[in-house]
């Protein structure tokens, strides 16, 4: 029996045996393949019928009004969109609030003005950069005593952690409700709410960071007596500094969309012009935001990118950028 | 340490310039930062009108919001009657059942009401004709006239005499306001009212062990159907916090996240493949794929989600729709960067044995990428389960609409605790599931 075996594949039987093997190996690893994209489908399937059926309006009935509303959402002229953009009187002008420009310009001399919606875009990217800064301060301040190399892995590296990740997974939009409940609608509220998330998600990545520290130059500074804080202060922090930078820079691109969309729950800024202009199909004044709000992010992530890329170089450049 | 002569100083500084006289810049950097950031936060401070919108905040109101969150007020306001007796009337929030007997509210056989906040000490003896106020254990009385209430003189500071009305605060506990027709009364208690059920509910009464021994327990409350059933089905239905909405809701904002990064994962997979270089070597279709990767990442996710919200109602689908358009941009750049990365030794192996382009691909670089891509999709998964929420909240619906709903009312603080508990703990367990499955993936290496 060995023996022909051995004559019809070529192998010794301890070769068989190991043949054999493999392809059970290969078989049951195929059947788990199959198994989970099977169960993922599935799930697909039915997470999508769910969302069909929970849906105010079903897919199908309205994907002909989808088309009809794309189609039907064209200002009048193509000029409309940088009429609205810029701030400039339309020739359709009849008094309603479609066609109206001009009004909510905001005038710095006689003859100098900001566009309305471009002062709302100003007032968003100020926003997510003022939320940048106080979050990281704060997320600076935190992540050396979330670092395993600097406090060990005590109580306080976990209330620490602990803080950060409620921080991080704290619905943002409870935060500018509470402080629109006692402030009324506005930037404050949007701030508020978006440093809160930074906090979280920056001390995540810092303490990180800190935490692939080189040790060495902390050693040198123990062996003659500096205090923790001298430690941190002139070992840690020039070592982690450009990263911290960079993940800052990273995350005030993110904070710009992300006070975009806050602004609409209530925290002023260009995110709230828009909710009004696409929900009472002022279409010129929509595409005028779009156009900006493109524009703005593509710059802001251009421009982040190429201090980033000057700040750490290549490889840290792409390093963790998923994780934000 | 010993010291330096000055010669050898100065033959130092002369060999090494670089280090003694470095540029402006890179002694004051740190310092000029500071400076600009502060000054740049001034100038913000009378940008956004920081000073008068903290002035004119309504910050008397924020302890009884923040108080809301893990406490809840009965607010029965007790009217006079002509014949000398008082009615408790409730607000639409009422919890207690009709008829039921409340602890801290005696009614008296006269007509009279005694109102206790926390023990005897501070209680309101209510007549139509004045109201004893006990503060401490010392009684001060409240006349009641024809078209007002009149402290006695001499109150203690937690009794004020506002207009035409008295004003009793006793803390935590809760307060008063006496007027000349009715007392307002406010009482304070830990916890969350009805959470188990409303008091509608012919359960209401029983707490959380109580309801599951009576779920163990024989005799059925409701003949048609088990006991267990019967508790689950009375706590669902609870109008009061209306747990089946709630949840379904939530429901929805994870099936939002889930069918939406899976669909961009499954979109962004084959284009990835035109736009990376190395696996398309046409310079045109990679061009292209990567300016429409960035155009649909760019493109806001809150724009994607009203402008989806227009066409297909409120709703799971445009938060899909919004999740699927944004994520396949950026999931897109993402994989084409990791295809270009990959070692090339092991498509040329494929190559060197005759393979088609498809098998040089499937066996030369899915493997390679495949840990990759999927540790990316569920990152994206995670953090969509939280974007999901705010994206729910400008109009597709999903538990993000219910947060705003619920804060809009500015009465039901405790419903908002409540789902922020909810996200909390349904982010955490995401991201631990999540995290478990990327580290089975990449061995333990990634984080």
């Amino acid at each position: 029996m060995a023996d022909t075996t051995h004559s019809s594949t070529g192998l010794s039987p301890a070769g068989a045996t190991l043949l054999e093997h493999y392809r059970s190996q290969v078989m049951t690893r195929r059947i788990y393949t199959i198994l989970v994209v099977v169960g993922v489908l599935v799930a697909l399937f039915a997470a999508m019928s769910y969302a069909n059926s929970a849906n105010s309006g079903k897919f199908f009935e309205r994907l002909p009004y989808m088309f009809d509303f794309i189609k039907n959402f064209m200002p009048r002229d193509p000029f409309e969109i940088f009429r609205a953009m810029f701030g400039i009187e339309s020739p359709y002008f009849d008094g309603s609030a479609k066609y109206d420009y001009t009004s909510s310009n905001i005038w710095l001399t006689d003859t100098i003005y900001i566009p309305n919606f471009i002062y709302q875009l100003i007032v968003t990217v100020n926003i997510a950069i003022v939320s940048t800064i106080i979050g990281g301060a704060f997320a600076f301040c935190l992540c050396f005593f979330a670092a395993t190399n600097l406090v060990g892995a005590g109580p306080v590296r976990w209330v620490v952690r602990r803080i950060m990740e409620v921080m991080r997974a704290f619905p943002e939009i409870v935060i500018a409700g509470l402080l629109t409940a006692v402030l009324s609608i506005g930037p404050i509220a949007a701030i508020a709410a978006v440093s809160l998330h930074t906090v979280g998600a920056l001390g995540k990545l810092f303490f990180e960071v800190v935490e692939n520290a080189d040790m060495k130059p902390d050693e040198g500074l123990k062996s003659v007596g500096a205090s923790w804080l001298e430690r941190v202060r002139f070992a840690i922090v020039p070592q982690v500094m450009p990263n911290f930078v960079s993940y800052g820079l990273l995350r005030m691109e993110i904070n710009v969309r992300a006070s975009t969309i806050i602004g609409a729950v209530g925290g002023g800024g260009i995110g709230e012009v828009f909710r009004l202009s696409i929900g009472r199909d002022y279409a010129a004044q929509t595409y005028a935001i779009i156009i900006l709000l493109l524009v703005t992010i593509i710059a802001i992530d251009q421009l982040s990118g190429w201090l980033r890329r000057r700040l750490v170089g290549d490889a840290s450049f792409n390093f963790g950028k998923a994780s934000v | 340490m010993s010291a330096i002569s000055a010669a050898e100083r100065a033959r130092l500084e002369q060999k090494f310039p670089e280090v003694f006289k470095t540029s402006f810049l890179k002694r004051h950097g740190l310092i000029v930062g500071l400076g600009v950031t502060v000054l740049y936060l001034v100038f913000c401070w009378f940008f956004f009108n920081v000073g008068p919108a903290l002035q004119n905040g309504k910050w008397d109101r924020t302890s009884i919001y923040v108080q809301d969150w893990y406490s809840w007020r009965a607010q029965p306001r007790l009217r006079f009657g002509e014949d000398g007796t008082i009615t408790p009337q409730w607000s639409s929030r009422g919890q207690y059942p009709v008829g039921a007997t409340i602890d801290w509210l005696t009614p008296h056989e006269d007509g009279s009401m005694t109102v206790t906040f926390g023990s005897d000490a501070d209680r309101l003896d209510i007549t139509t004709t004045e109201v004893n106020v006990f503060v401490g254990g010392e009684a001060w009385p409240v006349a009641i006239t024809e078209d007002a209430a009149i402290a006695p003189e001499g109150v203690p500071a937690a009794i004020q005499q506002d207009g035409q009305k008295v004003i009793v605060d006793f803390g935590f506990a809760g307060q008063a306001e006496i007027r000349d027709n009715q007392v307002y009364v406010q009482r304070r208690f830990f916890g969350w009212a009805n959470f188990l059920y409303d008091p509608k509910s012919p359960l209401w009464g029983h707490d959380f062990f109580s309801s599951i021994g009576l779920m163990f327990s024989g005799d059925r409350v409701n003949p048609e159907m088990s006991n267990a059933q019967f508790v689950v089905n009375q706590w669902l239905n609870n109008q009061a916090w209306q747990h089946a909405d709630i949840l379904v809701k939530l429901f929805q904002t994870l099936v939002m996240a889930f069918v939406g990064t899976l669909l961009a994962t499954l979109l962004a997979f084959p284009l990835a493949f035109l736009a990376a270089r190395t696996i398309t070597p046409n310079r045109t279709t990679n061009w292209l794929m990567k300016r429409f990767f960035d155009f649909i990442r760019s493109v806001d996710m809150l724009i994607w989600a009203l402008f989806f919200t227009r066409g297909f109602g409120p709703g799971p689908i445009p938060g899909i729709a919004a999740i699927f358009f944004t994520d396949t941009g950026a999931l897109g750049k993402v994989y084409a960067e990791a295809l270009e990365n990959v070692d090339d030794k092991q498509r040329e192996g494929m190559k060197s044995v005759g393979a088609s382009p498809a098998s040089v691909n499937r066996y030369g670089v899915v493997p390679q990428v495949l840990p990759v891509f999927v540790s990316q999709s569920l990152y994206f998964w995670e953090s969509n389960t939280r974007s999901a929420t705010v994206i729910g909240a400008v109009g597709a619906g999903g538990i993000g609409l219910k947060l705003l709903e619920s804060m809009g009312t500015n009465s039901d603080w405790d419903k908002v605790a409540y789902m922020v508990l909810l996200i909390l703990f349904v982010v955490f367990l995401f991201d631990n599931m999540s995290t478990a499955i990327r580290q089975r993936l990449i061995g333990g290496t990634g984080h």
